[in-house]
Protein backbone atom coordinates (compact mmCIF):
# COMPACT_ATOMS: atom_id res chain seq x y z
CA UNK A 1 0.00 0.00 0.00
CA UNK A 2 0.99 3.44 -0.53
CA UNK A 3 0.75 5.81 1.78
CA UNK A 4 -0.50 9.02 -0.63
CA UNK A 5 -1.31 11.99 1.66
CA UNK A 6 -0.84 12.47 5.23
CA UNK A 7 -2.27 14.77 8.14
CA UNK A 8 -3.45 17.02 5.51
CA UNK A 9 -5.39 19.73 7.90
CA UNK A 10 -7.19 22.11 4.98
CA UNK A 11 -10.42 24.55 6.13
CA UNK A 12 -11.73 26.00 2.69
CA UNK A 13 -13.76 28.55 2.92
CA UNK A 14 -17.17 28.68 0.88
CA UNK A 15 -16.27 31.06 -2.73
CA UNK A 16 -13.01 30.33 -2.27
CA UNK A 17 -10.59 29.47 -5.47
CA UNK A 18 -7.97 27.08 -4.08
CA UNK A 19 -4.87 25.68 -6.25
CA UNK A 20 -3.46 22.74 -4.79
CA UNK A 21 0.36 22.80 -6.39
CA UNK A 22 2.97 20.28 -6.31
CA UNK A 23 5.58 17.84 -7.68
CA UNK A 24 4.17 14.99 -9.40
CA UNK A 25 2.74 12.38 -6.84
CA UNK A 26 2.77 14.35 -4.06
CA UNK A 27 -0.62 13.48 -3.29
CA UNK A 28 -2.99 16.82 -4.94
CA UNK A 29 -4.82 14.54 -7.33
CA UNK A 30 -5.06 11.97 -4.53
CA UNK A 31 -6.72 14.65 -2.21
CA UNK A 32 -9.24 15.55 -4.80
CA UNK A 33 -10.04 12.39 -5.17
CA UNK A 34 -10.21 11.85 -1.62
CA UNK A 35 -12.46 15.04 -1.40
CA UNK A 36 -14.94 13.85 -4.32
CA UNK A 37 -15.99 10.13 -2.58
CA UNK A 38 -13.62 8.60 -5.72
CA UNK A 39 -11.26 7.24 -3.11
CA UNK A 40 -11.71 5.74 0.65
CA UNK A 41 -8.90 6.96 3.50
CA UNK A 42 -7.71 4.26 5.69
CA UNK A 43 -7.89 7.10 8.48
CA UNK A 44 -8.99 10.60 8.78
CA UNK A 45 -12.11 12.53 8.06
CA UNK A 46 -13.12 15.22 5.78
CA UNK A 47 -16.64 17.01 5.29
CA UNK A 48 -17.24 19.02 2.29
CA UNK A 49 -20.53 20.34 2.12
CA UNK A 50 -21.64 18.69 5.56
CA UNK A 51 -20.77 15.29 3.92
CA UNK A 52 -18.52 12.76 4.06
CA UNK A 53 -17.35 12.56 0.08
CA UNK A 54 -16.97 8.79 0.38
CA UNK A 55 -20.09 7.76 1.61
CA UNK A 56 -21.52 8.88 -1.70
CA UNK A 57 -24.69 10.22 -1.00
CA UNK A 58 -26.44 11.38 -3.93
CA UNK A 59 -27.17 14.35 -1.79
CA UNK A 60 -23.78 15.09 -1.85
CA UNK A 61 -23.09 14.09 -5.74
CA UNK A 62 -25.40 16.54 -7.36
CA UNK A 63 -23.85 19.30 -5.43
CA UNK A 64 -20.02 18.84 -6.39
CA UNK A 65 -18.15 18.70 -9.90
CA UNK A 66 -15.00 16.53 -10.72
CA UNK A 67 -13.26 17.95 -13.79
CA UNK A 68 -10.09 15.73 -14.86
CA UNK A 69 -7.96 17.06 -17.84
CA UNK A 70 -6.87 14.08 -18.61
CA UNK A 71 -10.36 11.99 -18.37
CA UNK A 72 -13.01 12.12 -20.90
CA UNK A 73 -16.26 11.93 -19.50
CA UNK A 74 -18.66 12.64 -22.61
CA UNK A 75 -19.91 10.15 -24.68
CA UNK A 76 -17.28 9.79 -27.25
CA UNK A 77 -19.39 8.94 -30.40
CA UNK A 78 -22.01 10.72 -29.37
CA UNK A 79 -22.68 15.06 -29.83
CA UNK A 80 -22.01 16.65 -26.86
CA UNK A 81 -26.13 17.62 -26.42
CA UNK A 82 -26.41 14.21 -25.50
CA UNK A 83 -24.40 13.60 -22.74
CA UNK A 84 -25.65 17.00 -21.33
CA UNK A 85 -29.19 15.60 -21.89
CA UNK A 86 -28.60 12.68 -19.50
CA UNK A 87 -26.71 15.05 -16.87
CA UNK A 88 -29.85 17.06 -17.09
CA UNK A 89 -31.79 13.75 -15.75
CA UNK A 90 -29.38 12.43 -13.56
CA UNK A 91 -29.26 15.76 -11.50
CA UNK A 92 -32.55 16.25 -11.94
CA UNK A 93 -31.83 19.53 -14.09
CA UNK A 94 -35.53 21.36 -14.54
CA UNK A 95 -35.87 21.65 -18.14
CA UNK A 96 -35.71 25.40 -18.67
CA UNK A 97 -33.24 25.66 -16.57
CA UNK A 98 -31.37 23.30 -18.07
CA UNK A 99 -31.68 25.11 -21.10
CA UNK A 100 -31.08 28.48 -19.96
CA UNK A 101 -27.59 27.10 -18.45
CA UNK A 102 -26.79 25.41 -21.63
CA UNK A 103 -27.05 28.16 -23.47
CA UNK A 104 -25.32 30.59 -21.31
CA UNK A 105 -22.35 28.25 -20.67
CA UNK A 106 -22.31 27.10 -24.55
CA UNK A 107 -22.14 30.80 -25.12
CA UNK A 108 -19.77 32.20 -22.47
CA UNK A 109 -17.23 29.20 -24.23
CA UNK A 110 -18.21 29.98 -27.56
CA UNK A 111 -19.00 26.16 -28.41
CA UNK A 112 -22.89 26.26 -29.03
CA UNK A 113 -22.28 25.24 -32.44
CA UNK A 114 -20.38 22.44 -32.04
CA UNK A 115 -23.50 20.65 -29.71
CA UNK A 116 -24.51 18.33 -32.27
CA UNK A 117 -20.87 17.30 -33.53
CA UNK A 118 -19.81 14.17 -32.37
CA UNK A 119 -17.31 14.59 -29.08
CA UNK A 120 -14.36 12.40 -30.94
CA UNK A 121 -14.24 15.32 -34.26
CA UNK A 122 -13.69 18.00 -31.58
CA UNK A 123 -10.21 19.39 -30.36
CA UNK A 124 -9.01 19.13 -27.64
CA UNK A 125 -9.80 22.29 -26.42
CA UNK A 126 -13.43 22.27 -27.47
CA UNK A 127 -13.85 18.83 -25.53
CA UNK A 128 -12.20 20.39 -22.48
CA UNK A 129 -14.97 23.19 -22.88
CA UNK A 130 -17.57 20.46 -23.24
CA UNK A 131 -16.05 18.53 -19.88
CA UNK A 132 -16.44 22.07 -17.93
CA UNK A 133 -20.46 22.45 -18.93
CA UNK A 134 -21.60 19.23 -18.63
CA UNK A 135 -19.54 19.36 -14.92
CA UNK A 136 -21.44 22.46 -14.81
CA UNK A 137 -24.77 22.11 -15.81
CA UNK A 138 -26.37 21.37 -12.59
CA UNK A 139 -24.55 24.84 -10.73
CA UNK A 140 -22.29 22.83 -8.14
CA UNK A 141 -21.52 24.74 -5.44
CA UNK A 142 -17.66 22.82 -5.45
CA UNK A 143 -15.41 22.19 -8.21
CA UNK A 144 -12.69 19.85 -8.60
CA UNK A 145 -10.21 21.09 -11.33
CA UNK A 146 -7.27 18.50 -11.78
CA UNK A 147 -5.42 19.97 -14.66
CA UNK A 148 -8.36 21.07 -16.79
CA UNK A 149 -5.61 23.17 -19.20
CA UNK A 150 -3.63 20.35 -19.43
CA UNK A 151 -2.63 19.86 -23.26
CA UNK A 152 -4.77 22.89 -24.46
CA UNK A 153 -2.76 25.65 -26.75
CA UNK A 154 -2.16 28.72 -25.35
CA UNK A 155 -5.91 30.43 -26.97
CA UNK A 156 -7.33 27.91 -25.30
CA UNK A 157 -5.63 28.22 -21.90
CA UNK A 158 -6.72 31.79 -21.67
CA UNK A 159 -10.22 30.78 -22.78
CA UNK A 160 -10.52 28.19 -19.93
CA UNK A 161 -8.86 30.86 -17.44
CA UNK A 162 -10.90 33.67 -18.66
CA UNK A 163 -14.25 31.68 -18.18
CA UNK A 164 -13.36 29.86 -14.92
CA UNK A 165 -12.59 33.42 -12.91
CA UNK A 166 -15.45 34.74 -14.47
CA UNK A 167 -17.96 31.81 -13.52
CA UNK A 168 -16.63 31.67 -10.01
CA UNK A 169 -16.70 35.08 -9.58
CA UNK A 170 -20.45 35.99 -10.55
CA UNK A 171 -21.20 32.37 -8.81
CA UNK A 172 -19.46 32.63 -5.96
CA UNK A 173 -18.78 28.72 -5.87
CA UNK A 174 -15.97 27.18 -4.22
CA UNK A 175 -12.92 25.68 -6.74
CA UNK A 176 -10.11 23.46 -5.92
CA UNK A 177 -7.74 23.55 -8.74
CA UNK A 178 -4.62 21.92 -9.12
CA UNK A 179 -2.66 22.82 -12.21
CA UNK A 180 1.44 22.76 -13.43
CA UNK A 181 0.69 25.35 -15.27
CA UNK A 182 1.47 28.59 -13.18
CA UNK A 183 -0.41 30.83 -15.50
CA UNK A 184 -3.41 28.85 -14.10
CA UNK A 185 -2.45 29.29 -10.74
CA UNK A 186 -1.60 33.08 -11.44
CA UNK A 187 -4.78 33.93 -13.37
CA UNK A 188 -7.22 32.08 -11.01
CA UNK A 189 -6.24 31.70 -7.20
CA UNK A 190 -5.97 33.63 -4.63
CA UNK A 191 -4.55 31.12 -2.14
CA UNK A 192 -2.23 28.55 -2.75
CA UNK A 193 -1.76 24.93 -0.93
CA UNK A 194 1.88 23.60 -1.49
CA UNK A 195 1.85 19.61 -0.52
CA UNK A 196 4.71 17.85 -0.89
CA UNK A 197 5.09 14.10 -0.13
CA UNK A 198 1.19 13.58 1.06
CA UNK A 199 1.78 16.52 3.56
CA UNK A 200 0.62 20.46 2.84
CA UNK A 201 3.96 22.67 3.31
CA UNK A 202 2.20 26.05 2.19
CA UNK A 203 -0.59 27.51 2.32
CA UNK A 204 -0.71 31.12 1.74
CA UNK A 205 -1.01 33.96 -1.08
CA UNK A 206 1.04 33.30 -4.44
CA UNK A 207 3.02 36.53 -3.36
CA UNK A 208 3.51 34.62 0.17
CA UNK A 209 5.38 31.65 -1.74
CA UNK A 210 8.50 33.75 -2.90
CA UNK A 211 8.59 36.04 0.13
CA UNK A 212 9.25 32.42 2.38
CA UNK A 213 10.81 30.59 0.04
CA UNK A 214 13.21 32.36 -1.90
CA UNK A 215 16.42 32.48 -0.71
CA UNK A 216 18.07 34.58 -3.57
CA UNK A 217 17.47 37.67 -5.28
CA UNK A 218 18.51 38.65 -8.95
CA UNK A 219 20.44 41.67 -9.56
CA UNK A 220 20.44 42.99 -13.09
CA UNK A 221 23.32 45.23 -14.48
CA UNK A 222 24.14 47.49 -17.23
CA UNK A 223 27.31 48.39 -17.47
CA UNK A 224 28.18 51.85 -19.04
CA UNK A 225 31.58 50.65 -20.56
CA UNK A 226 29.51 48.16 -22.60
CA UNK A 227 31.57 45.29 -21.12
CA UNK A 228 31.03 42.79 -18.70
CA UNK A 229 33.79 42.34 -16.33
CA UNK A 230 34.37 38.59 -15.52
CA UNK A 231 35.15 39.16 -11.67
CA UNK A 232 31.62 39.40 -11.53
CA UNK A 233 31.18 35.88 -10.46
CA UNK A 234 32.80 36.17 -7.47
CA UNK A 235 29.27 38.23 -5.77
CA UNK A 236 27.31 35.39 -7.16
CA UNK A 237 25.84 33.15 -10.07
CA UNK A 238 25.94 34.70 -13.18
CA UNK A 239 22.90 33.48 -14.82
CA UNK A 240 23.19 35.48 -17.90
CA UNK A 241 25.96 38.01 -19.60
CA UNK A 242 24.98 39.78 -22.86
CA UNK A 243 27.09 42.96 -22.99
CA UNK A 244 26.32 45.40 -21.36
CA UNK A 245 23.94 43.27 -19.68
CA UNK A 246 24.46 41.03 -16.87
CA UNK A 247 22.20 39.17 -14.28
CA UNK A 248 23.51 37.48 -10.96
CA UNK A 249 21.57 35.73 -8.43
CA UNK A 250 22.98 36.34 -4.78
CA UNK A 251 21.88 35.35 -1.60
CA UNK A 252 19.41 37.45 -0.09
CA UNK A 253 20.93 38.21 2.96
CA UNK A 254 23.85 39.77 0.78
CA UNK A 255 22.23 41.81 -1.58
CA UNK A 256 22.95 44.99 0.03
CA UNK A 257 26.21 43.84 0.49
CA UNK A 258 27.14 42.90 -2.69
CA UNK A 259 25.02 46.24 -4.91
CA UNK A 260 27.49 48.58 -2.38
CA UNK A 261 30.13 46.56 -3.82
CA UNK A 262 29.56 46.34 -7.16
CA UNK A 263 28.55 50.24 -7.42
CA UNK A 264 31.51 51.02 -6.11
CA UNK A 265 33.77 49.82 -8.02
CA UNK A 266 32.50 49.28 -11.49
CA UNK A 267 30.61 52.23 -13.41
CA UNK A 268 26.89 51.19 -13.79
CA UNK A 269 24.40 52.56 -15.83
CA UNK A 270 21.16 50.69 -15.11
CA UNK A 271 20.36 48.27 -11.80
CA UNK A 272 17.76 46.24 -10.61
CA UNK A 273 17.27 43.91 -8.12
CA UNK A 274 13.79 41.79 -8.51
CA UNK A 275 12.79 38.10 -6.79
CA UNK A 276 13.43 34.93 -9.23
CA UNK A 277 10.92 33.66 -11.30
CA UNK A 278 7.81 31.99 -9.55
CA UNK A 279 8.34 29.25 -11.21
CA UNK A 280 11.74 28.55 -10.38
CA UNK A 281 11.16 29.32 -6.58
CA UNK A 282 8.17 26.48 -6.39
CA UNK A 283 10.66 24.06 -8.40
CA UNK A 284 13.44 24.51 -5.87
CA UNK A 285 10.74 23.84 -2.89
CA UNK A 286 9.48 21.02 -4.72
CA UNK A 287 12.96 19.68 -5.06
CA UNK A 288 13.93 20.40 -1.39
CA UNK A 289 11.04 18.19 -1.03
CA UNK A 290 12.11 15.06 1.12
CA UNK A 291 9.67 12.11 1.94
CA UNK A 292 10.52 12.60 5.85
CA UNK A 293 8.85 15.88 5.56
CA UNK A 294 9.97 18.85 4.10
CA UNK A 295 11.12 22.60 4.74
CA UNK A 296 11.50 22.17 8.37
CA UNK A 297 12.31 25.93 8.81
CA UNK A 298 8.59 26.99 7.42
CA UNK A 299 6.39 24.33 8.67
CA UNK A 300 2.59 24.79 8.45
CA UNK B 1 -40.50 7.72 -9.39
CA UNK B 2 -41.46 9.08 -12.31
CA UNK B 3 -38.00 11.15 -12.23
CA UNK B 4 -36.19 7.89 -11.88
CA UNK B 5 -37.96 6.63 -14.91
CA UNK B 6 -36.89 9.20 -16.61
CA UNK B 7 -32.88 8.77 -15.81
CA UNK B 8 -33.94 5.07 -17.03
CA UNK B 9 -35.19 6.15 -20.07
CA UNK B 10 -33.20 8.81 -21.13
CA UNK B 11 -29.96 6.47 -20.00
CA UNK B 12 -31.61 3.87 -22.30
CA UNK B 13 -32.27 6.04 -25.10
CA UNK B 14 -28.82 7.40 -25.80
CA UNK B 15 -27.21 4.01 -25.36
CA UNK B 16 -29.51 2.74 -28.14
CA UNK B 17 -28.33 5.85 -29.88
CA UNK B 18 -24.58 5.30 -29.22
CA UNK B 19 -24.53 1.32 -30.23
CA UNK B 20 -26.55 2.61 -33.93
CA UNK B 21 -23.46 4.64 -34.90
CA UNK B 22 -21.47 1.84 -35.64
CA UNK B 23 -24.46 0.02 -37.02
CA UNK B 24 -22.98 -1.43 -39.97
CA UNK B 25 -20.14 -2.80 -37.81
CA UNK B 26 -22.87 -4.27 -35.57
CA UNK B 27 -24.39 -5.99 -38.28
CA UNK B 28 -21.91 -7.70 -39.79
CA UNK B 29 -20.84 -9.51 -35.99
CA UNK B 30 -24.55 -10.37 -35.79
CA UNK B 31 -24.51 -12.01 -39.11
CA UNK B 32 -21.36 -13.72 -38.29
CA UNK B 33 -22.43 -15.29 -35.19
CA UNK B 34 -24.61 -17.32 -37.25
CA UNK B 35 -21.49 -19.32 -39.02
CA UNK B 36 -20.78 -21.59 -35.75
CA UNK B 37 -24.12 -23.15 -36.23
CA UNK B 38 -23.59 -24.17 -39.94
CA UNK B 39 -20.20 -25.84 -38.52
CA UNK B 40 -22.18 -27.91 -36.10
CA UNK B 41 -24.55 -29.06 -38.55
CA UNK B 42 -22.32 -30.25 -40.49
CA UNK B 43 -20.27 -32.13 -37.42
CA UNK B 44 -23.41 -34.10 -36.27
CA UNK B 45 -24.35 -35.01 -39.62
CA UNK B 46 -21.18 -36.28 -40.07
CA UNK B 47 -21.55 -38.01 -36.90
CA UNK B 48 -24.78 -39.13 -37.66
CA UNK B 49 -23.97 -40.72 -40.64
CA UNK B 50 -21.08 -42.51 -39.20
CA UNK B 51 -23.20 -44.12 -36.84
CA UNK B 52 -25.20 -45.42 -40.13
CA UNK B 53 -22.41 -46.78 -42.16
CA UNK B 54 -21.49 -48.58 -39.22
CA UNK B 55 -24.84 -50.75 -39.92
CA UNK B 56 -25.83 -50.79 -35.86
CA UNK B 57 -29.26 -49.03 -36.66
CA UNK B 58 -29.23 -46.48 -34.05
CA UNK B 59 -30.55 -43.14 -35.14
CA UNK B 60 -30.25 -42.03 -31.91
CA UNK B 61 -26.92 -40.37 -29.81
CA UNK B 62 -27.58 -40.69 -26.33
CA UNK B 63 -31.59 -39.96 -26.65
CA UNK B 64 -30.83 -37.23 -29.32
CA UNK B 65 -31.48 -37.97 -32.92
CA UNK B 66 -30.08 -35.29 -35.55
CA UNK B 67 -33.04 -33.59 -36.29
CA UNK B 68 -32.74 -33.03 -32.40
CA UNK B 69 -29.19 -32.26 -32.63
CA UNK B 70 -29.71 -28.69 -34.72
CA UNK B 71 -33.12 -27.67 -32.87
CA UNK B 72 -31.21 -27.79 -29.33
CA UNK B 73 -28.03 -26.05 -31.08
CA UNK B 74 -30.55 -23.62 -32.69
CA UNK B 75 -32.70 -22.76 -29.26
CA UNK B 76 -29.11 -22.32 -27.63
CA UNK B 77 -28.21 -19.61 -30.03
CA UNK B 78 -31.31 -17.58 -28.85
CA UNK B 79 -30.60 -18.79 -25.43
CA UNK B 80 -27.02 -17.34 -25.56
CA UNK B 81 -28.36 -14.31 -27.33
CA UNK B 82 -30.11 -13.47 -24.03
CA UNK B 83 -27.26 -14.60 -21.82
CA UNK B 84 -23.62 -13.99 -23.17
CA UNK B 85 -22.53 -10.47 -22.76
CA UNK B 86 -20.00 -9.47 -24.74
CA UNK B 87 -17.44 -7.28 -23.25
CA UNK B 88 -18.96 -6.81 -20.39
CA UNK B 89 -16.60 -7.72 -17.74
CA UNK B 90 -13.33 -7.22 -19.32
CA UNK B 91 -15.08 -3.44 -20.01
CA UNK B 92 -15.53 -2.71 -16.58
CA UNK B 93 -12.11 -4.31 -15.42
CA UNK B 94 -10.60 -1.58 -18.09
CA UNK B 95 -12.81 1.09 -16.80
CA UNK B 96 -11.36 0.25 -13.50
CA UNK B 97 -7.78 0.34 -14.75
CA UNK B 98 -7.78 3.35 -16.71
CA UNK B 99 -9.94 5.54 -13.74
CA UNK B 100 -12.83 6.08 -16.26
CA UNK B 101 -15.14 4.38 -13.47
CA UNK B 102 -14.54 7.36 -11.73
CA UNK B 103 -17.65 8.98 -13.51
CA UNK B 104 -19.58 6.48 -12.00
CA UNK B 105 -18.63 7.43 -8.44
CA UNK B 106 -18.59 10.94 -8.42
CA UNK B 107 -22.33 11.32 -10.81
CA UNK B 108 -24.99 10.56 -9.05
CA UNK B 109 -26.11 7.15 -10.51
CA UNK B 110 -25.36 3.43 -9.99
CA UNK B 111 -22.51 1.79 -12.03
CA UNK B 112 -24.37 -1.38 -11.74
CA UNK B 113 -27.76 0.10 -12.76
CA UNK B 114 -26.53 2.19 -15.67
CA UNK B 115 -24.51 -0.63 -17.09
CA UNK B 116 -28.06 -3.08 -16.70
CA UNK B 117 -29.71 -0.22 -18.80
CA UNK B 118 -26.50 -0.01 -21.35
CA UNK B 119 -26.80 -3.81 -22.10
CA UNK B 120 -30.51 -3.82 -21.93
CA UNK B 121 -30.12 -1.48 -25.02
CA UNK B 122 -27.52 -3.84 -26.54
CA UNK B 123 -29.57 -5.99 -26.71
CA UNK B 124 -32.30 -4.57 -27.99
CA UNK B 125 -30.34 -3.48 -31.12
CA UNK B 126 -28.69 -6.77 -31.69
CA UNK B 127 -32.42 -8.43 -31.36
CA UNK B 128 -33.55 -5.88 -34.33
CA UNK B 129 -30.87 -6.67 -36.17
CA UNK B 130 -31.11 -10.35 -35.92
CA UNK B 131 -34.29 -10.94 -36.36
CA UNK B 132 -34.58 -11.26 -39.85
CA UNK B 133 -31.74 -14.12 -39.93
CA UNK B 134 -32.93 -15.54 -36.94
CA UNK B 135 -36.37 -15.93 -38.19
CA UNK B 136 -35.00 -17.20 -41.56
CA UNK B 137 -32.68 -19.90 -40.20
CA UNK B 138 -36.12 -20.96 -38.34
CA UNK B 139 -38.26 -21.10 -40.95
CA UNK B 140 -35.43 -22.72 -42.91
CA UNK B 141 -34.98 -25.41 -40.65
CA UNK B 142 -38.52 -25.43 -39.03
CA UNK B 143 -38.70 -29.34 -39.91
CA UNK B 144 -36.37 -29.78 -37.60
CA UNK B 145 -38.26 -28.86 -34.78
CA UNK B 146 -41.58 -30.83 -32.73
CA UNK B 147 -43.80 -27.97 -32.73
CA UNK B 148 -44.44 -24.76 -30.78
CA UNK B 149 -44.70 -26.03 -26.81
CA UNK B 150 -48.10 -25.41 -25.41
CA UNK B 151 -48.90 -21.92 -24.11
CA UNK B 152 -47.76 -22.17 -20.43
CA UNK B 153 -44.32 -23.95 -21.60
CA UNK B 154 -44.01 -21.25 -23.87
CA UNK B 155 -44.28 -18.75 -21.30
CA UNK B 156 -41.87 -20.59 -18.85
CA UNK B 157 -39.71 -21.03 -21.71
CA UNK B 158 -40.13 -16.83 -22.45
CA UNK B 159 -39.48 -16.46 -18.36
CA UNK B 160 -36.23 -18.43 -18.93
CA UNK B 161 -34.63 -16.54 -21.56
CA UNK B 162 -35.58 -13.77 -19.51
CA UNK B 163 -33.73 -15.10 -16.30
CA UNK B 164 -30.59 -16.25 -18.41
CA UNK B 165 -30.29 -12.25 -19.49
CA UNK B 166 -30.07 -11.39 -15.82
CA UNK B 167 -27.83 -14.40 -14.91
CA UNK B 168 -25.64 -13.57 -17.37
CA UNK B 169 -25.65 -10.04 -16.67
CA UNK B 170 -24.78 -10.31 -13.28
CA UNK B 171 -22.18 -12.86 -13.21
CA UNK B 172 -20.16 -10.92 -15.52
CA UNK B 173 -20.63 -7.89 -13.54
CA UNK B 174 -19.21 -9.74 -10.58
CA UNK B 175 -16.22 -10.83 -12.48
CA UNK B 176 -15.46 -7.59 -13.69
CA UNK B 177 -16.04 -5.59 -10.36
CA UNK B 178 -13.31 -8.26 -9.29
CA UNK B 179 -10.87 -5.77 -11.71
CA UNK B 180 -11.09 -3.40 -7.46
CA UNK B 181 -8.72 -5.99 -6.51
CA UNK B 182 -6.84 -7.70 -9.23
CA UNK B 183 -6.82 -5.13 -11.91
CA UNK B 184 -6.70 -7.79 -14.59
CA UNK B 185 -8.89 -10.56 -14.79
CA UNK B 186 -8.40 -11.67 -18.36
CA UNK B 187 -6.97 -15.14 -17.01
CA UNK B 188 -9.88 -15.57 -15.15
CA UNK B 189 -12.21 -14.58 -17.73
CA UNK B 190 -11.13 -16.94 -20.26
CA UNK B 191 -11.77 -19.63 -17.59
CA UNK B 192 -15.12 -18.27 -17.04
CA UNK B 193 -15.83 -18.35 -20.81
CA UNK B 194 -14.14 -21.80 -21.16
CA UNK B 195 -16.81 -23.13 -18.12
CA UNK B 196 -19.84 -21.29 -19.90
CA UNK B 197 -19.18 -22.53 -22.86
CA UNK B 198 -19.03 -26.04 -21.98
CA UNK B 199 -21.03 -26.11 -18.84
CA UNK B 200 -23.86 -24.04 -20.46
CA UNK B 201 -24.71 -26.55 -22.76
CA UNK B 202 -23.58 -24.80 -25.69
CA UNK B 203 -21.59 -27.46 -26.76
CA UNK B 204 -23.74 -30.35 -26.23
CA UNK B 205 -26.86 -31.05 -24.09
CA UNK B 206 -26.16 -31.48 -20.57
CA UNK B 207 -28.31 -34.49 -20.30
CA UNK B 208 -25.48 -36.19 -22.55
CA UNK B 209 -23.12 -36.63 -19.61
CA UNK B 210 -23.51 -39.59 -17.33
CA UNK B 211 -24.19 -39.57 -13.86
CA UNK B 212 -22.30 -37.96 -11.95
CA UNK B 213 -20.73 -35.34 -14.18
CA UNK B 214 -23.75 -34.46 -15.64
CA UNK B 215 -25.47 -34.03 -12.07
CA UNK B 216 -21.88 -31.75 -11.10
CA UNK B 217 -22.53 -29.38 -13.95
CA UNK B 218 -25.78 -29.34 -13.51
CA UNK B 219 -25.49 -27.88 -9.85
CA UNK B 220 -23.35 -25.03 -11.08
CA UNK B 221 -25.36 -21.85 -12.44
CA UNK B 222 -24.04 -22.37 -16.12
CA UNK B 223 -26.71 -24.64 -17.68
CA UNK B 224 -29.20 -21.72 -17.03
CA UNK B 225 -27.46 -19.94 -19.78
CA UNK B 226 -28.22 -22.11 -22.65
CA UNK B 227 -29.34 -25.52 -21.36
CA UNK B 228 -32.29 -25.06 -19.75
CA UNK B 229 -34.39 -22.68 -21.68
CA UNK B 230 -33.75 -25.22 -24.55
CA UNK B 231 -34.71 -28.15 -22.62
CA UNK B 232 -37.95 -25.91 -21.79
CA UNK B 233 -38.83 -25.31 -24.80
CA UNK B 234 -38.24 -29.40 -26.60
CA UNK B 235 -40.26 -30.11 -23.87
CA UNK B 236 -37.43 -32.07 -21.99
CA UNK B 237 -38.24 -30.61 -18.25
CA UNK B 238 -41.73 -30.25 -17.51
CA UNK B 239 -44.09 -30.45 -14.22
CA UNK B 240 -42.51 -29.58 -10.94
CA UNK B 241 -39.09 -30.07 -12.56
CA UNK B 242 -39.94 -27.10 -14.98
CA UNK B 243 -40.91 -24.97 -11.38
CA UNK B 244 -37.82 -26.45 -9.82
CA UNK B 245 -35.73 -25.43 -12.37
CA UNK B 246 -37.40 -21.71 -12.76
CA UNK B 247 -36.87 -21.44 -8.95
CA UNK B 248 -33.22 -22.78 -9.04
CA UNK B 249 -32.59 -20.16 -11.92
CA UNK B 250 -34.44 -16.76 -10.08
CA UNK B 251 -32.20 -17.99 -6.65
CA UNK B 252 -29.09 -17.69 -8.77
CA UNK B 253 -29.59 -14.39 -10.68
CA UNK B 254 -30.69 -13.16 -6.65
CA UNK B 255 -27.50 -14.35 -5.39
CA UNK B 256 -25.18 -12.88 -8.52
CA UNK B 257 -27.37 -9.97 -7.78
CA UNK B 258 -26.08 -9.46 -4.11
CA UNK B 259 -22.81 -10.66 -5.44
CA UNK B 260 -22.24 -8.15 -7.75
CA UNK B 261 -23.17 -5.31 -5.03
CA UNK B 262 -21.60 -6.77 -2.55
CA UNK B 263 -18.65 -6.98 -5.03
CA UNK B 264 -19.13 -2.85 -5.90
CA UNK B 265 -19.34 -2.06 -2.64
CA UNK B 266 -16.29 -3.55 -1.06
CA UNK B 267 -14.32 -3.13 -4.19
CA UNK B 268 -14.96 1.28 -4.45
CA UNK B 269 -13.74 0.84 -1.12
CA UNK B 270 -10.60 -0.83 -1.67
CA UNK B 271 -10.34 1.48 -5.25
CA UNK B 272 -7.26 3.27 -5.37
CA UNK B 273 -8.35 5.57 -7.87
CA UNK B 274 -5.67 4.41 -10.64
CA UNK B 275 -5.17 6.43 -13.57
CA UNK B 276 -4.57 10.09 -12.70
Amino acid sequence: MVEAVRSIDLDVQRGEFVAFLGPNGAGKTTTLKLLSGVLTPTSGTARVLGHIPWHRENAYRRRFALVMGQKNQLWWDLPAAESFRLHQHIYRIEPREFERTRDELTDMLGVRHLLAQPVRELSLGERMKMELIAALLHSPEVLFLDEPTIGLDVIAQYQVQKFLRHYQQSRKITVLLTSHNMKDVAALCRRVVIIAAGRIVYDGSLVGIVDRFSRAKVISLQMSDGQVPPELSRYGEVLSAEAPRVKLRVARQAVPEVLGSILASYTVEDVSVEDPPLEEVIAELFCQAQPEGIVPANPV
Amino acid sequence: MLARAGIWWTILSISIEERLVYRGDFALGTLMRFLPIVTQIFLWKAVFSAVETLGSGVDRVAGYSYHDFIAYYLLTMVSRAFSSMPGLASGITRDIRSGAVKKYLTQPVDLIGFLFLYRVAHKLVYYAIAVVPFAAVFYLLRSYFPGWPHGPTFAAYVASLLLAFLLGFFMEVTLGLLGFWFLEISSLLFIYMLLSYFCSGHMFPLDMLPGMWGQAIKAAPFQYLAYFPSAIFLGKVAGAELLRGLATQLAWVAAFMIAARLAFCFGVRHYSGFGG
